[in-house]
């Protein structure tokens, strides 16, 4: 029996305990359970990370038991343990405990404190189960299992109708993408007869062009609706309206990034179509694009994180479509803790500010939480690109990467990760800065969050920070663990051939773009002091498609929702009220008609009933005779 | 042969009285008749009964017909006397009139 079996297995412990006797325990039983299993978990992560350092071609298959077992199709229970699952592991165990320890804090007034840390317990489960399957289907399962767990956590505050809203929404979403992932698989299967990782990879090229092609982007499909790319990314957002350590973790940190878990794992099939790697870099950057627009001019506190996420998460696709798959997994690393940073210290913020998320009623918050103040500061910064922090090194390996593929790429991505840095420059000042616009009981009430808050928001700002030495830069003459951790995974990673010298002068470029943005975030909200309107009515005709999110909801809502809904009335009013009803009624009706002149015969006349007995048996009679 | 009576007058006289019976039970109203063609019927069958008993040198026809007769009395009480307060209450023994039951 090998230890990783182990590391799916406490969280699953963790939510059989929550779930069952959740509503018996005290709270600190409850999340002291909730977040040890999952460090549990993590200290295991490490041990087998070690062991995979010494293992024979650096990876292991641990059986668990057969599944599905039928003539040839053969589906094990089988976890996969190499250096690409070992490094989601470890983000996955590491950055849930500490969103677990947090969520002790910001959850202790909530009457569904159990329930919450049963969710999240059943989550990491499920994502465990995602990324470490050595086989589609298991990883199918676990998808399946995070979405559902998305959607409870999202509508964990049920009783408003917006919170459930928003929770089925991101789960019709999740469905759409999840047909295409399975028909994916189930191509897989008809091509290769096989959904064993191992099996298949070898024998890609064996199908035909096309086939891969298709393969490809079915599985792009599961992950748009996963990962929130166009045109599938309109649930993230609201997906906000879950409980804030949630946002941290399954749609900045963990869940989201799947997606681009699935396609670094299927790198053979992208490496062989360029339509699809195409598509994706397409998608991927038009994400990428629109997200950084959108979050320009949002004024909840989470939406804008959200928004920043879906462009966070396109810039990653756009790495896939370039073939540069360690580069996205390292930017899935640090975006994981620079993301989550900022969600918790978002949080923390929220939670000062008793449960207001507009901007525009915050201000000078700095002074006041000087913790959360700096570790949001860390996280801006990570996020915004400028060195030694984290993002820095990831988003530069992504755009030496895209220089070298793609001009229009790195033009368009360089634009983007600028507008990331006005707009997250921008909502620090307005939330830290500046005199503070909310009511007096808020100002009255405003005080730093709780040791087991803060704790993890130093961490991950320490992670923020350092996160970069897992993937230094090659003009820097410094191992590059990353790319050398994933070789054996992704054979096709696409080396950076830029000389050193261009490669410095891109990171100028970079840095440069940066400071611009911040500069002009810091003139236009610091100096000048602007605030966003109040009105809608007040923005100017540019700024209003971008307001309304490029009016994406209300388009679905013409082109999807309306038509489907008037598909459906035409379903109710024609063929069930009219043509269904008229056979059930029909029938009914019939036997009832039958009924009153069958009655008649029944006149209570005994000569009458005689006759028809006689005549009866004289039949019955006859017919015996006859026959 | 039954002493020296072929079988099938037997047949014949009960399959008559039988019909008889039939055919009064249909055609009559009054409750009277009814009840008499009735027994009719019953003694039909009870002959032919009899009648076969003695053919095949088996008593056991002839017990159940004493059987058959002792439970025709009692219905003939009881049916007489549900016929007693029929009268009693509508004056009339006419058996249509007591179709007022489906209501």
């Amino acid at each position: 029996m090998n230890l990783a079996i182990l590391i799916p297995l406490f969280p699953l412990i963790g939510f059989l305990l929550n779930g069952f006797f959740g509503k018996k325990m005290s709270k600190t039983l409850s999340g002291t359970i909730g977040a040890s299993a999952v460090f549990a978990s993590f200290i295991v992560s490490i041990i087998v990370f070690a062991q995979l350092q010494t293992a024979p071609g650096n990876s292991m298959t641990v059986n668990v038991f057969d599944w599905i077992s039928a003539d040839t199709l053969n589906i094990p229970i089988a976890f996969l343990i190499d250096s690409l699952s070992v490094v989601f592991l470890l983000i996955i165990t590491g950055i849930g405990f500490l969103i677990h320890v947090y969520s002790i804090g910001y959850m202790k007034h909530d009457e569904g404190f159990s329930r919450f840390f049963a969710y999240l317990n059943l989550f990491i489960f499920f994502m465990l189960l995602l990324v470490m399957g050595n086989n589609y289907l298991v990883m199918f399962m676990g998808w399946e299992g995070v979405g559902l767990c998305s959607y409870l956590l999202i509508g964990f505050w049920f009783k408003e109708r917006e919170n459930n809203n928003a929770a089925r929404k991101a789960f019709v979403m999740n469905r759409i993408g999840d047909l295409g992932f399975l028909l994916g698989i189930f191509l897989i299967f008809v091509t290769y007869g096989s959904t064993t990782f191992g099996e298949i990879f070898p024998m890609v090229d064996g199908a035909s062009e096309s086939t891969i092609t298709i393969i490809a982007l079915l599985l792009f499909v599961g992950a748009m609706g996963k990962s929130a790319q166009i045109p599938l990314f309109t649930w993230l957002p609201d997906a906000m309206a879950g409980p804030t350590p949630v946002s941290a973790l399954i749609h900045a940190a963990t869940m989201v990034t799947a997606g681009v878990y699935m396609v670094v794992r299927s790198n053979v099939f992208y490496s062989l179509s360029q339509t699809a790697s195409t598509t994706i870099a397409i998608v991927g950057i038009l994400t990428m694009l629109l997200g950084a627009l959108i979050a320009l001019f949002q004024n909840d506190i989470k939406k804008i994180l959200a928004y920043s996420t879906v462009s966070q998460l396109g810039l990653m696709f756009v790495a896939l479509g370039v073939h540069a798959y360690s580069s996205a997994v390292f930017h899935v690393t640090t975006h994981a803790f620079f993301k989550a940073l900022l969600f918790l210290a978002a949080g923390s913020v929220i939670h000062a500010m008793s449960g207001e998320q507009d901007i525009r009623k915050m201000g000078g918050l700095k002074g006041k939480i000087k913790i959360t103040f700096l570790t949001m500061l860390i996280g801006t910064i990570a996020i915004s690109g400028f060195p030694p922090f984290s993002g820095f090194f990831s988003k530069d390996e992504i755009f030496a990467h895209l220089f070298q593929s793609n001009y229009t790429l790195w033009l368009i991505a360089l634009f983007a990760s600028m507008l990331t840095t006005f707009y997250m420059f921008r909502l620090l000042y307005l939330t830290f800065f500046g005199s503070f616009r909310g009511t007096a009981a808020q100002e009255k009430h405003l005080h730093e969050s709780p040791k087991s808050m803060t704790i993890p928001l130093l961490v991950l700002a320490i992670l923020s920070i350092f996160g970069g030495v897992l993937g230094l830069p090659a003009s820097w003459h410094l191992p590059n663990w990353m790319h050398h951790n994933l070789e054996a995974i992704v054979i096709f990673d696409e080396p950076i051939i830029l000389s050193h010298a261009t490669e410095w002068l891109l990171m100028a470029i970079a840095i440069g773009g940066a400071v611009v943005a911040l500069v002009f975030s810091y003139v236009i909200y610091r100096k000048q002091g602007i605030l966003p309107v109040e009105k809608e009515s007040m923005l100017k005709n540019w700024q209003k498609p971008i307001f309304y999110k490029f009016y994406v909801d209300e388009l679905y809502e013409t082109v999807i929702r309306k038509p489907i809904d008037g598909l459906a009335k035409v379903f109710y009013k024609v063929i069930d009220l009219q043509i269904i009803n008229a056979i059930v009624d029909g029938a009914g009706k019939g036997i009832n008609r039958l009924g009153v002149s069958a009655r008649l015969l029944q006149n209570g006349n005994v000569g009458t009933y005689f006759v028809f007995m006689v005549a009866a048996i004289i039949g019955i009679l006859l017919f015996t005779f006859l026959n | 042969m039954i002493n020296g009576i072929s079988i099938d007058l037997y047949l014949w006289l009960s399959s008559i009285l039988f019909v008889i019976g039939v055919i009064g039970v249909m055609l009559r109203r009054n409750t009277i008749i009814l009840f008499m063609c009735i027994e009719l019927m019953l003694n039909a069958v009870s002959l032919l009964m009899v009648a076969f008993s003695a053919l095949h040198q088996d008593t056991a026809g002839q017990v159940f017909v004493f059987f058959n007769m002792a439970v025709a009395a009692c219905e003939v009480a009881v049916g007489l006397a549900i016929l007693t307060m029929i009268f009693r209450r509508s004056k009339s023994i006419d058996a249509d009139l007591l179709s007022n039951l489906k209501n």
